[in-house]
């Protein structure tokens, strides 16, 4: 990877991006702050009142000033719980991220480095992964971790069992990217010289070659955020994911949806906002930075 | 031909066995089954009684031959959730299903492939930057997302389209239609562009890529040379080339098609499989979580052998290699 000749043509940043890259940074900063502006903490059940429940945003008739984007069916204010929601979304996303990097980096580098029958083995799973689509892949893992843990829905496993289901899905790219460049790299005299030096495989696998090909790593962990964040929704709407008194932006969704035929919209259209932008600020700059750093990652998944 | 026929059946059968193999694993070893079949004060015995009944005494590959061998006469065990047996479930949801990916298919190919040509012959227009637009748009938003915006917009808003169920269904005795009674067809339309959504993008960017790629090759400048009528040009000529890996993709799309109709399913509370499948999660329901895998990994290798045939069968250039 001679990134040195990649970054000397430097393409400035198109406005849209330049855009979508603030308000992806505003979604994310203003959800891991949301203890410290959110109005209320939505999780803390002296917070909401039932009779509150239901109230529109506050610039409509009926609305209340102390709720600006209006109360759910529990009478929580529904800012509050999105922003809550929002950090949830990209703490269990960015888990998931975390997660498939960590093994699809270490794949890739075992296959690339040591070649031959686990080269092939890690490819052919990888290949299996591949032609699974995502979403029924993380049901199935949802469905047998809730067969094999009895409280799946509390708190304290949702999230775990959300970030398994979802990372195990997205270790491939990771896998295949790293793979091809520590095959470059395998050759390279440095390697030759700590091989010769007698310096254990991880040594030689973690600290000298993965510094060599973790940039493109970075840049497909953003697009994977966005993907990641997506699949975690899609999961909680679906009813295995983040549970009621801890909703997720997908959680929200699903309570929202069941009320939407009665007229009251705002439950589910203000987190769908949000999720719909996050996810598509994510995407385009990770789209760019791909282009920018790495144009032959284009089109690959 | 028979060569590839033979190759393709043994990797076909080799995915089922894996398939077989995983959804035997999860049915024996996600929780016991014993546990779960008998009554809470159950003595000893009485379990014991019950695990030799169930030939859970035997040794592993004795049972995983016996699994197989249940599935293939088609008795896929009974719904821990609703004490049916499963195959009859399968059968009465299916017709729902099919009826709804078929609707979504048929609209995915009837609008991509024309607005994927439009955009490829005038790729600077307003109306294919517009599309282009969409398009991204489109991908971003998930499907549940796109559901709901339907519901709020025709069903609430509007009150034109209902927004759950199939309507009035006509029981045709092996198989319940939606297509026969108006309320039925109204039912279908939501959900059906819902499902459309995604695999239209994608099938409209392939054919207006393939379309590009294929209208600067020379035996469409030597057809437009020879003043070959345009029309002739782009559809006969052109856009059959262009759709031959759009039947790839669309049979490569049929994982991301059953993915989707869950979700499609569970906005639209669509009483098909992928409700029975997501209820079956939730409720942790394992035989009808296993029935619904091996039925996906066989609708998957069924569908990917005949793609894979197919294509040999169009493009005359893969026989010749696998000559």
């Amino acid at each position: 990877m001679k990134t040195g000749t990649i970054r000397r043509k430097r393409l400035p940043m198109p406005p849209y991006v330049m855009a979508a890259a603030l308000v992806g940074l505003a979604i994310i900063l203003a959800a891991i702050l949301s203890p410290l502006i959110s109005p209320v903490d939505p999780t803390d059940n002296a917070s909401f009142n039932l009779i509150d429940a239901e109230l529109p945003p506050s610039w409509l008739e009926g609305g209340d000033p102390r709720y600006l984007l209006g109360t759910d069916n529990q009478g929580r204010d529904l800012l509050s719980a999105i922003l809550y929601g929002a950090r949830i979304s990209i703490l269990i996303g960015a888990g998931a991220v975390l997660l498939a990097a960590t093994i699809g980096v270490s794949l890739g580098l075992l296959a690339g480095y040591l070649g031959g029958w686990v080269d092939a083995l890690v490819m052919r799973i990888a290949d299996v992964f591949l032609s699974l689509p995502t979403i029924l892949l993380a049901l199935l893992v949802a469905g047998i971790a809730r067969a094999v843990i009895p409280d799946a829905d509390s708190v304290f496993w949702a999230p775990i069992i959300l970030i398994a289901a979802i990372g195990i899905n997205e270790w491939v790219q990771y896998a295949r990217t790293v793979r091809a460049a520590t095959m470059v790299e395998a050759s390279r005299d440095y390697v030759r010289a700590v091989r010769i030096m007698g310096l254990p495989m991880p040594s030689i696998l973690f600290r000298h070659i993965l510094p060599n090909v973790i940039g493109p790593i970075l840049v497909i962990s953003t697009i994977n955020l966005a993907a990641a964040v997506l699949t975690e929704a899609t999961l909680s709407f679906l009813g295995v994911g983040m549970p009621p008194d801890y909703p997720s932006l997908g959680t929200l969704i699903r309570i929202g949806n069941e009320y939407a035929f009665s007229g009251i919209w705002w439950i589910t259209v203000f987190p769908a906002v949000t999720l719909v932008s996050l996810v598509l600020a994510t995407n385009i700059t990770g789209d760019w930075l791909r282009d920018r750093f790495n144009p032959k990652l284009r089109g690959s998944k | 031909m028979v060569g590839i026929l033979i190759s393709r059946l043994i990797q076909a059968i080799t995915v089922m066995l894996t398939v077989t193999a995983i959804a035997f694993l999860m049915f024996r070893f996600v929780g016991d089954p014993v546990q779960l079949m008998s009554r809470e004060d159950a003595s000893v015995e009485e379990k014991e009684e019950l695990r030799a009944r169930l030939g859970l005494d035997q040794p592993v590959y004795v049972q995983y031959a016996r699994f197989i061998g249940r599935v293939v006469q088609g008795d896929l065990g009974m719904s821990f959730r609703n004490q049916r047996e499963v195959a009859t479930l399968i059968a009465e949801k299916a017709p729902a299903t099919l009826e709804l990916v078929l609707i979504a298919t048929t609209l995915s190919l009837l609008i991509g492939i024309p607005l994927g040509v439009y955009s490829a012959l005038h790729p600077n227009g307003v109306l294919s930057r517009a599309i282009q637009g969409v398009s991204l748009v489109g991908i971003s938003v998930p499907t549940f997302v796109t559901g709901i915006l339907l519901i709020l917009v025709f069903a609430v808003s509007f009150r034109l389209l209902p927004s759950f169920g199939r309507g009035q269904t006509v029981d045709l005795g092996w198989w319940t239609t939606g297509f026969l009674t108006w309320s039925g067809i109204k039912a279908l339309i939501l959900p059906g562009i819902t499902l459309a959504l995604y695999s239209l993008t994608l099938i409209m960017r392939l054919v207006r890529s393939e379309m590009i790629d294929i209208l600067s090759t020379d035996y469409i400048r030597f057809a437009r040379a020879r003043g070959l009528p345009e029309r002739y040009i782009i559809f006969r000529l052109a856009l059959r080339n262009a759709l031959l890996p759009v039947i790839t993709v669309t049979g490569l799309q049929v994982g991301s098609l059953i993915a989707f109709a869950i979700v499609t399913e569970t906005v639209f509370q669509w009483p098909g499989l992928g409700l029975l499948f997501m209820q079956a999660v939730i409720f942790v329901d394992i035989p009808v979580m296993t029935s619904y895998l091996l039925l996906v990994g066989l609708v998957f290798v069924t569908i990917n052998t005949i793609v894979d045939l197919l294509y040999v069968v169009v493009d005359p250039r893969l026989r010749a290699r696998a000559a």
